[in-house]
């Protein structure tokens, strides 16, 4: 019974993904379902499948022409606040225009069959709607989701179909069948295609043309001096240098670096000479008690014949002797070792023991970016559209993804361990010191700081340790970008996420943030409805304007921060969170990656039975306070004594408690 | 004979053995004359034997460090008791009266190996022939594992240990043996036996009857168990069934009675029997198992499907090859082995194929709830015996279809009615006795059960008023024998031996307490953890949604009119009853649908799709979700033990303690409120609906209430130590999990900028 029929036959519709947006649907990936059978590895085997699909779909539509109703389901519930909207209308977010619009264009989903409808084109998402069943279908598909166009034509009937399959970053691929003889059709492909891709059109992101305003300005979460201050920083070893300031040591770095003191800003030039892409050794997190920190940074230059720095020897040093409670410096470089070893022989390398004293060298043995895009695409495939039930575990454990979910949780560990138990301070490198790197930095640094567990907290740490130092968003995801075979695209930050989405799982009360917010993050890492997430560095974004062009996503989020907060949340304070780095602690992230099949239902939620809980309490509190005034002012005449219950537990609690 | 402490062992620790009690720090004049320490016996136990000192293993590190005590076998346990002074500060939220963290009930213990050096060797007899091993390692039914080191003991007594364990818990024995037949506590409290009903009485089965308005006939006839010794006292069949079938029935020993489960609001019901073995030439079975069936489909509207579980779901021993499998996952005795088996851990479950095996159960018990929902169908399901799968598949399809089961007392109740009275063979099943021709009957059939439940139960919290602890602790009392529930094979087996036993020793008949009588084990705090707080009444559900339109049905079971369509099939009627009989003849028994042309699969995907749409109701009929992801391994039963996987200040515990404080808040502003308003009108909606609403939720003790942080992930199973706080780290198995790449993608640079053809 779960089988999925493909595509064309009449399988029953399925119910729609709850939405788990808020109702300021904000051009998500509102609750939606498509398509597509097999994911196309080989070219040519998949496009003889596809033309079958598409065959079989145009046949379908003209035998069976009028669908039975389908049950009511809750699919309207996405748009619940107007629910008779205008279907021909398309919800428009501000500085957003229609560019295109075809009737009669076929959806072939996968898991409701097939579906005539109108497909829309705007510079910001691809809207499809279906007047065929009841209730309608809808679907959207954000522009920036979108990892390729593909498109096939078909002898079919004497009529020449078009199939397109619209290859996304977030794990679907939805195809659409039209006929290709009419103009709107053609508009429709060359608008999607201008749109999808602007930056290989002459065309700005969209985010440059949205206009939306909000009560909260996102750009001003993270001050980095106020960030630093907040961990006791500048303090008597370390020191906020401005040397970055025109990104000339390290273009990047962000301005504000910090650095240890008294070091001579020529040192510091040949240390910069010395690393990899001048990313030289610099604090991220320091212990507010054992002053051990965290500094990260790119691999030194060794190279085949083993060259040194003194400078860099003597920063190195500097590091340790800053943290008085230990006399060890513990280097964890991100990389397998025999990798590290090719990188030597190209001019890279690792800190030698022999060459810096009291260093201790760790490889933490993380595969690099290329493994990983190739992991992630392997699970597309088992997760959509179809799932084997009976190998789920087998194919899972086939993609390798949860094994690189461990192997960087238990890295991020070691690290947590080494500053909370071994008091050591710790530098942390990969190769370029901007990927692995700032995945088991932060990660260690949520680990250790209950501050990145609040909802700004966590905004600040991904604007300090991703966005700040230089995390190549823009090459890494490729916004706006056609060139979709670029092996400078990895899913590295949706790794990280759903390393952070597995620690939640682990500890659900330690999180000022939810689920919910997780997945905002991602789908508006490739939205392009936010600046937050532009360009590879700082100075980039600097020079393209992006903070006082574009909207920032905490804009939005903190805004409404009450949808993204996790209702459990208890303040672990000074707590180190360990997770466990075991495969029987991990699972996969269905509701992310799996979101698109119907049938996940995501389990009724918690939070919704504790949210009444919540609620009711403030009903009756209110209703408590009434009642005590009303008992005093109807007793004060009669002066009695009895109800002196005490007044203390009125008002409203505080929605957080601490442990 | 003597511990440790007192200087008196013939051998200092080894080297790399490292007590906790230094000889030092026990002070030899404050500890009187070493004497063997007993634990605290239950009335009726005994000690067989006992050896000291004992080194026990403490599974939490590899440094293999340990404890020193004594080793005791009783005729009820196997226990350990440590040389250290228990440390008061280790509270146990949840200790088990009858045996506790080091005691092993014999019942309990699964495999006991021998370590020889490097080498563990599976115990199956209690003679040895050669030396001693040095270690005993215990692998329980509850997933405990237990290594005691026997070398510090002399021989002799090594040797009287270990044989005795080995021949208290692995050989044969007879019932009365079994713990709980010499039990003799004080049985005042055993009066209150809450309101679960037991199936052992006309009134319970007329009162269920009544419960679920369905019409059938009682059957006294087998009380002293004159139509079969497999049957209960007291049980239902369909009206039609007469006297002369009785006769037959008796003739097959019970087997092809179709014995009342549950009926639906409907009219339709649900039975079940076991198989009567057909011979081609033999017509008398044939014509008698036409006669039931007949029986069966004139209950109701003349319909009737039935199903052979034995075709369609894995046979007995593909369950207990697949458990067996799969428990080995979690009986892990050193860290090594535990994460030597992290590395493929998804494809060895996957390969034991425990879960699929629940799927399946799951899937079936859809199936039927489908025929009896939607085309209000009589279904008849059976199996050969007609007490294993059966039992399985009836009780789901009662707690998917009928919220009563999903309380408490009503699970209880489900229990007794069908796996108790239902007469499922616990005691072979479990092989309690260890006889070695019934080796090859065990299999963890109700564990099964247990575990489809817990999926439910996980997939939709808030549907149950029992929590997954609730469903852990009763699994892991089918193997305490004190109880009377799980001991038997049958109502008759457990009425002759309850009856007939000892007047000699003055006590009457055997009164040994239900497994339903918590407070034997539990006191009341730690039965309030058997409570799920995320239990939503129906009360309040009702309350708070203000669903006005409702189906007349007194025990409704919610569901939006356009299911209730009838469905075409309703038009069989008397006048098609010939051709019915025609075919039923034809088709004798092989599984016949009413409508042939539907393909099962097709149509029950089609009710389940339909109510996948529908918006859940918690009181309403409960469907699993099936697919791949949504089958889990039960983490509370199998990993609480394993200190590798205990996640310190994690776990769910953080969420339900959230809540139950709540849920206190909520509580006292309601005291307060009607404190406040006394008898004025003012106490609304709140006022009195409310109020008892909370009364079920227990809250956890108030010092518990903020301290997730130092609870962990097995709470409330593991006791609260100061943990130490050290992450696991997986020890030296990163290489193991460096993936072969055929693209060579791991020597890249991250820089390579080659176009390659991927998404």
């Amino acid at each position: 019974m779960d089988k999925q029929s493909s595509a064309g036959s009449e399988s029953p519709a399925q119910p729609p993904v709850p939405s788990r947006k808020p109702t300021r649907t904000l051009g998500g990936n509102t609750g939606s379902r498509q398509a597509s059978v097999e994911t196309l590895d080989s070219p040519t085997g998949s496009h003889v499948e596809w033309c079958k699909q598409l065959i079989a779909a145009t046949l379908n539509s003209q035998v069976s022409a009028g669908l039975p109703p389908e049950v009511p389901s809750r699919d309207l519930k996405v748009f619940g606040h107007q629910p008779v909207v205008q279907m021909d209308e398309v919800p428009l977010v501000p500085g957003e225009t229609i560019r295109a619009t075809a009737k009669d264009v076929m959806y072939i989903c996968p898991f409701s069959g097939a579906l005539n409808g109108t497909l829309t084109v705007t510079d910001y998402k691809l809207y499809f709607v279906s007047l065929e069943r009841e209730p309608y279908f809808l679907m959207d598909v954000n522009l920036g989701a979108i990892s390729r166009l593909e498109t096939i034509s078909v002898q079919s009937n004497g009529e020449n179909t078009c199939g397109m399959e619209i290859v996304c970053k977030d794990m679907r691929s939805p195809r659409f069948a039209f006929k290709k003889e009419e103009q709107s059709n053609v508009d429709v492909m060359e608008m999607l295609t201008k749109h999808a891709f602007p930056l290989s059109h002459d065309l700005s992101l969209f985010a440059f043309q949205f206009k939306e305003e909000y009560p909260m300005d996102g750009w001003k979460v993270y001050d980095p001096v106020a960030e630093y201050k907040r961990q006791g920083l500048p303090n008597e070893s370390w020191t906020i240098s401005k040397l970055n300031s025109n990104y000339e040591v390290c273009d990047t770095y962000p301005a504000l670096l910090v650095i240890p003191n008294n070091i001579d800003e020529d040192d510091i030039r040949r240390v910069a000479s010395f690393r990899a892409k001048h990313r030289i050794p610099v604090l991220s997190w320091i212990h507010p008690e054992t002053q051990a920190t965290i500094v990260r940074c790119s691999q030194p230059l060794v190279g085949p014949s083993d060259h040194r720095c003194k400078e860099d020897e003597r920063y190195l040093q500097t590091i340790m002797d800053a943290n008085a409670q230990s006399h060890k410096l513990t280097i964890f470089d991100a990389r397998q070792s025999s990798v590290a070893d090719t990188n030597k022989a190209k001019d890279g390398g690792y800190e030698s023991e022999n060459f810096y004293p009291n260093v201790e060298l760790n490889f933490l043995d993380i595969p690099n970016i290329h493994v990983m895009r190739e992991s992630l695409r392997k699970l597309k495939e088992v997760v959509y559209p179809t799932i084997d039930d009976q190998h789920w575990l087998s194919t899972i454990d086939g993609t390798h993804w949860l094994e690189y979910i461990r192997l960087l949780l238990a890295g991020a560990v070691r690290i947590a361990d080494k500053l909370e138990s071994g008091k050591s301070s710790v530098v942390v490198h990969c190769s370029d010191g901007w990927d692995r790197t700032a995945q088991l930095t932060s990660l260690a640094m949520l680990m250790l700081d209950s501050h990145y567990r609040t909802l700004r907290g966590f905004q600040v740490l991904l604007e300090k340790e991703w966005i700040g130092f230089g995390h190549k968003f823009a090459s890494r995801v490729g916004h706006g970008d056609e060139n979709h075979a670029n092996s400078e695209r990895s899913p590295l930050f949706v790794q990280f996420i759903d390393c952070v989405w597995q620690i939640m799982r682990q500890f659900p009360a330690a999180f000022e943030f939810n689920e919910l917010f997780l997945i905002t993050i991602l789908d508006h890492l490739y939205s392009c409805l936010f600046g937050t997430f532009f360009c590879n560095s700082e100075k980039e974004r600097v020079e393209q304007e992006v903070q006082s062009k574009t909207v920032s996503l905490w804009s939005y989020i903190n805004s409404q921060a009450e949808d993204f907060t996790n209702p459990f949340y208890v303040d672990y304070q000074h707590h180190v969170l360990y997770p466990l780095a075991s495969l029987r602690h991990l699972e996969l992230w269905v509701s992310y990656y799996v979101r698109w099949n119907p049938r996940m239902r995501p389990q009724m939620p918690v939070h919704e039975n504790l949210k009444e809980l919540l609620f009711l309490r403030a009903e009756l509190q209110r209703k408590a306070e009434e009642l005590q005034r009303e008992v005093l002012s109807s007793h004060s005449l009669s002066s009695s004594s009895e109800h002196n219950s005490s007044p203390s537990h009125g008002g409203p609690s505080p929605l957080h408690t601490t442990a | 004979m003597l511990s440790l402490g007192s200087g008196g062992a013939k051998q200092p620790p080894k080297a790399s053995f490292v007590s906790y009690v230094t000889p030092e720090e026990i002070n030899p004049e404050k500890e009187p004359p070493k004497k063997e320490r007993y634990p605290d016996l239950l009335p009726g136990e005994v000690v067989f034997c006992s050896a000291s000192p004992i080194l026990k293993y403490t599974q939490d590190e590899l440094s293999q460090r340990g404890v020193f005590g004594t080793l005791v076998c009783t005729n009820f346990r196997v226990s350990f008791i440590s040389d250290e002074v228990q440390v008061e500060d280790t509270i146990q939220h949840f200790k088990n009266k009858l045996y506790g963290e080091n005691d092993i009930p014999l019942m309990c213990v699964d495999n006991i190996y021998g370590g020889y050096d490097d080498k563990k060797k599976l115990i199956t007899c209690p003679l040895l022939k050669n030396k001693c091993p040095s270690k005993i390692i215990i692998h329980c039914k509850d997933l405990r594992v237990f290594q005691y080191c026997l070398t510090y003991t002399d021989e002799k007594d090594a040797r009287k240990i270990f044989q005795g364990i080995v021949h208290h818990c692995l050989e044969s024995k007879s019932l009365k043996c079994v713990f709980a037949f010499s039990y003799n506590a004080n049985n005042a409290e055993m009066q209150r036996k809450g309101r679960t009903v037991m199936f052992d009485s006309i009134d319970d089965w007329t009162q269920e009857m009544k419960r679920t308005k369905g019409v059938c006939r009682l059957v006294a006839e087998n009380q002293s168990f004159e139509l079969s010794q497999r049957l209960p006292q007291y049980f239902f069949v369909p009206a039609n069934v007469t006297e002369e079938d009785f006769q037959n029935a008796r003739k097959f020993n019970g087997k092809g009675l179709p014995i009342w489960c549950w009926s639906h609001h409907t009219g339709c019901a649900l039975f079940k029997t076991a198989a009567l073995p057909l011979m081609q030439e033999d017509t008398i079975p044939q014509a008698y198992m036409e006669k039931m069936l007949n029986a069966v489909a004139q209950n109701y509207l003349y319909s009737v499907k039935t199903e052979d579980l034995s075709d369609t779901l894995p046979s007995l021993q593909e369950v207990q090859l697949s458990y067996t499998k799969f428990k080995q996952f979690f009986l892990i005795d050193n860290s090594t082995e535990f994460w030597m088996s992290d590395v493929k851990w998804f494809s060895s479950l996957e390969n034991a194929g425990w879960l699929d095996i629940i799927r399946q159960c799951l899937q079936k018990a859809v199936e039927v709830v489908e025929c009896l929902e939607k085309e209000n169908t009589n279904v008849l399901i059976m199996e050969e015996e007609g007490s294993d799968l059966c039992c399985v598949i009836s009780s789901l399809v009662q707690l998917m279809l009928d919220p009563y089961y999903r309380t408490l007392t009503g699970f209880q109740s489900l229990v007794q009615k069908e796996w108790i009275a239902g007469g499922h063979n616990f005691q072979d099943r479990c092989n309690h006795l260890h006889h070695k021709d019934k080796e090859h009957l065990q299999t963890p059939v109700f564990l099964l059960f247990l575990e489809c439940v817990w999926q439910l139960l996980h997939q939709h919290s808030p549907a149950f008023q029992f929590s997954e602890t609730y469903l852990t602790v009763l699994s892991d009392s089918v193997h305490v024998p004190v109880f009377s529930t799980f001991l038997f094979n049958s109502v008759q087996q457990k009425v002759s031996m309850m009856t007939a036993e000892s007047p000699q020793t003055q006590r009457g008949p055997l009164n040994c307490p239900t497994v339903w009588d918590w407070s034997v084990q539990f006191d009341c705090r730690a039965q309030e953890f058997f409570i799920n707080p995320l239990y939503t009444d129906k009360l309040r559900v009702d309350k708070l949604t203000k669903k006005s339109h409702r189906p007349k049905h007194t025990r409704q079971l919610s569901l939006p009119s356009s299911a209730f369509k009838t469905p075409s099939k309703k038009g069989f009627f008397k006048e098609e009853t010939d051709s019915l009989k025609k075919m039923l003849r034809v088709k004798r028994l092989s599984r016949w649908m009413l409508s042939p042309d539907a393909s099962p699969q097709a149509s029950t995907s089609e009710f389940y799709e339909a109510w996948l749409r529908r918006p859940l109701d918690y009181h309403g009929v409960l469907l699993p979700l099936l697919d791949g992801p949504a089958v889990r391994v039960w983490m509370q039963r199998y990993l609480r033990w394993i200190p590798e996987v205990q996640i310190c200040g994690g776990g769910t515990v953080a969420v339900t303690n959230r809540l139950a404080e709540l849920q206190g808040e909520v509580r006292e502003l309601l005291r307060r409120l009607e404190r406040q308003c006394g008898g004025i009108d003012a106490g609304g909606p709140y006022h009195s609906d409310h109020h008892h609403l909370y009364d079920n939720v227990a809250p956890l003790p108030p010092h518990l209430l903020r301290s997730s942080v130092r609870l962990s992930s097995s709470f409330p199973f593991a006791s609260i130590r100061n943990w130490p706080f050290k992450p696991a780290i997986p020890t030296s198995m990163l290489q193991g999990l460096i993936v072969s790449d055929p693209d060579n993608m791991a020597d890249r640079e991250d820089e390579y900028t080659e176009t390659i053809s991927l998404v």
